[in-house]
């Protein structure tokens, strides 16, 4: 008895130390972000364009580079909704849970998961080129949409394959169609939509290497879809460069302004679907 | 608008106390019966029901006991064609509603009986919506719209199921908020909402506490006035408190039917009588 006792303590203790090893890493990172660039942080970094010699320590904000974030995040993240939410349903409403297809489906999506974003970023580039298209706002969308579509339908994908299948019997057994049967699903699963489009968010506001190939940088905002456009994490990359201390400090402030909008959007849209999820079963 | 097709509105023949006001469902011929001719149903190959012949007397309540995995459970899902889900699954032989054969019908066609052969099952389980919303669902998919008349026919199916002074003042509540007992009585209303013929019922009180389960049964005694019951129990003192007509099943075969006095008190068959008398289970 004992020796279970003492067996219990030490992978509790083990159990701990992970827990704290993690938020340790988390709290690393915050405090050295908001030590070195919080500091810095002024109204005019984010709320102006960079001006000439911005990179070696001038004038100037990046205000380009948090528009050009926001516009190729929310915009990548509709589109990728819009085809993720379909696939999640037809796997798993119209198909059968044996299905060949729906598990080369899953296959497919798994590998595409895998990938990293600098082969969707070449991937993209040649289909740009073919398409005769430059460095520009809609194909740093394009390639965002490629990078977190696998994730938006494997990430809701699990939480649905967990959906009861007693109320899929219940709705039909009222006389309702698959479709219909679609709303009641889209309820249940919500929390997992919100799941999914929260990682989505992360990985592709802080992806660097796909927009790098496709987007282009600019230091100016775009006002079409096809003028290059600035992101956050090239902007930090570009200041990183830099050997001016000073310019380096301007890049942790981005990585500042990059987190609480990474944070702002998880808090909106979990408060969002929680207010959906309500009735969760 | 006629909503459901080929059934004449007979209003002189509803008894009182079945319809809700101004629900304006259409009812087919109170004489239609439910009758299976030569069931055959096997799954991954292995036969489940075998050569099932078998009617269903109109207002009275049908049990079918048998001991576990013997079919009981599969038979009643066939007969709304939930065995649709199930896969590898083969099934011949005919499922007559009136003139329709519920094995051979089309995918337009099923919903409309799944409408008239309602299911309770045997775990409550409230669609993710409001209290209001669990009883509407059914009648919305089926084209009944207007606040009014939906409350007309929530009050009237809650008051049926002996739940309205409950959750009056809660409508607007998650269902998941009501007890157990609560939540089946709720499906129950649920399924009634749809004006089923028949009501379908899956051990619907297997899982209920001693007092929510008289309760169902009260309520399925007072139904059956107006509805045709189908009961798989596994609680022989259940069906004989309750049962008007009995179906015996052993091995997916029907070993005996007829009037539950006759079944309980004067069995004709050998293996019918050692069932009841607990030699097996």
């Amino acid at each position: 008895m004992r020796s279970k006792y003492i067996e219990e303590i030490i992978i509790k203790g083990l159990m701990i130390i992970s827990l704290l090893t993690v938020f340790g890493f988390v709290a690393a990172i915050v405090w050295t972000i908001f030590h070195r660039g919080w500091s810095c942080i002024t109204w005019e970094m984010v709320s102006s364009l960079p001006g000439g010699g911005f990179y070696i320590g001038k004038e100037g904000g990046f205000l380009n580079a948090i528009v050009g974030s926001l516009y190729i995040v929310l915009a990548s993240t509709l589109l990728g909704l819009i085809i993720s939410i379909p696939v999640v349903f037809y796997l798993n409403v119209f198909l059968k849970k044996d299905s060949r297809f729906a598990y080369v489906a899953r296959l497919a999506y798994d590998v595409l998961f895998g990938i990293p974003s600098i082969v969707y970023g070449a991937f993209a580039f040649t289909l740009m080129i073919y398409m005769g298209w430059r460095t520009s706002l809609a194909g740093g969308i394009l390639v965002t949409t490629l990078l977190i579509v696998p994730i938006m339908i494997r990430s809701m994908d699990e939480v649905a394959k967990n959906f009861p299948r007693e109320l899929l019997d219940a709705s039909y057994s009222l006389g309702a169609t698959r479709l219909e049967t679609i709303g009641i699903m889209l309820r249940q699963i919500a929390p997992g939509i919100a799941t999914a489009t929260l990682l989505s968010v992360g990985r592709a506001i802080g992806d660097a290497a796909g927009v790098m190939f496709t987007a282009g940088f600019s230091d100016s905002i775009p006002t079409s879809l096809t003028q290059p456009a600035a992101t956050l994490p090239l902007s930090i990359f570009f200041q990183l460069s830099a050997p001016q201390a000073e310019v380096q400090n301007r890049a942790y402030a981005a990585a500042v302004v990059l987190t609480i909008i990474v944070l702002v959007i998880s808090l909106s849209s979990r408060f969002i679907m929680k207010k959906f999820s309500k009735n969760k079963v | 608008m006629s909503l459901f097709k080929n059934i004449s509105l007979r209003d002189k023949e509803r008894k009182p106390g079945r319809f809700a006001p101004d629900a304006k469902f259409r009812h087919a011929d109170p004489d239609t019966q439910l009758e299976v001719r030569g069931l055959n149903l096997s799954i991954d190959g292995q036969k489940i029901l075998k050569d099932v012949s078998v009617r269903i007397p109109k207002n009275k309540i049908t049990c079918i006991i048998g001991p576990s995995g013997c079919g009981k459970s599969t038979l009643l899902k066939s007969l709304n064609r939930l065995t649709d889900s199930i896969e590898h699954v083969q099934i011949s032989g005919s499922i007559m509603l009136g003139n329709k054969d519920i094995v051979r019908s089309g995918a337009t066609e099923i919903t409309e009986i799944r409408r008239r052969i309602g299911l309770v099952p045997q775990k409550p389980c409230p669609l993710p919506m409001s209290i209001f919303d669990n009883i509407a669902y059914g009648c919305r998919i089926h084209g009944i719209r207007g606040r009014r008349r939906l409350y007309a026919v929530v009050k009237h199916y809650l008051s049926e199921v002996g739940l309205w002074e409950e959750v009056k003042g809660r409508l607007r509540e998650p269902a998941t908020r009501l007890s157990i007992g609560q939540q089946q009585r709720l499906c129950l209303a649920r399924s009634l909402a749809v004006e089923p013929e028949y009501i379908l019922a899956d051990e619907a009180t297997s899982a209920l506490d001693p007092v929510s389960s008289k309760t169902v049964e009260d309520l399925f005694v007072k139904l059956k006035e107006n509805y045709s019951i189908v009961m798989v129990t596994h609680t022989l003192r259940q069906a004989l408190r309750i049962a008007d007509h009995v179906i015996f099943i052993y091995m997916g075969g029907i070993v005996e039917t007829g009037d539950a006095q006759q079944v309980f008190h004067n069995p004709q068959n050998e293996l019918t009588r050692n069932y009841l008398s607990g030699v097996f289970s």
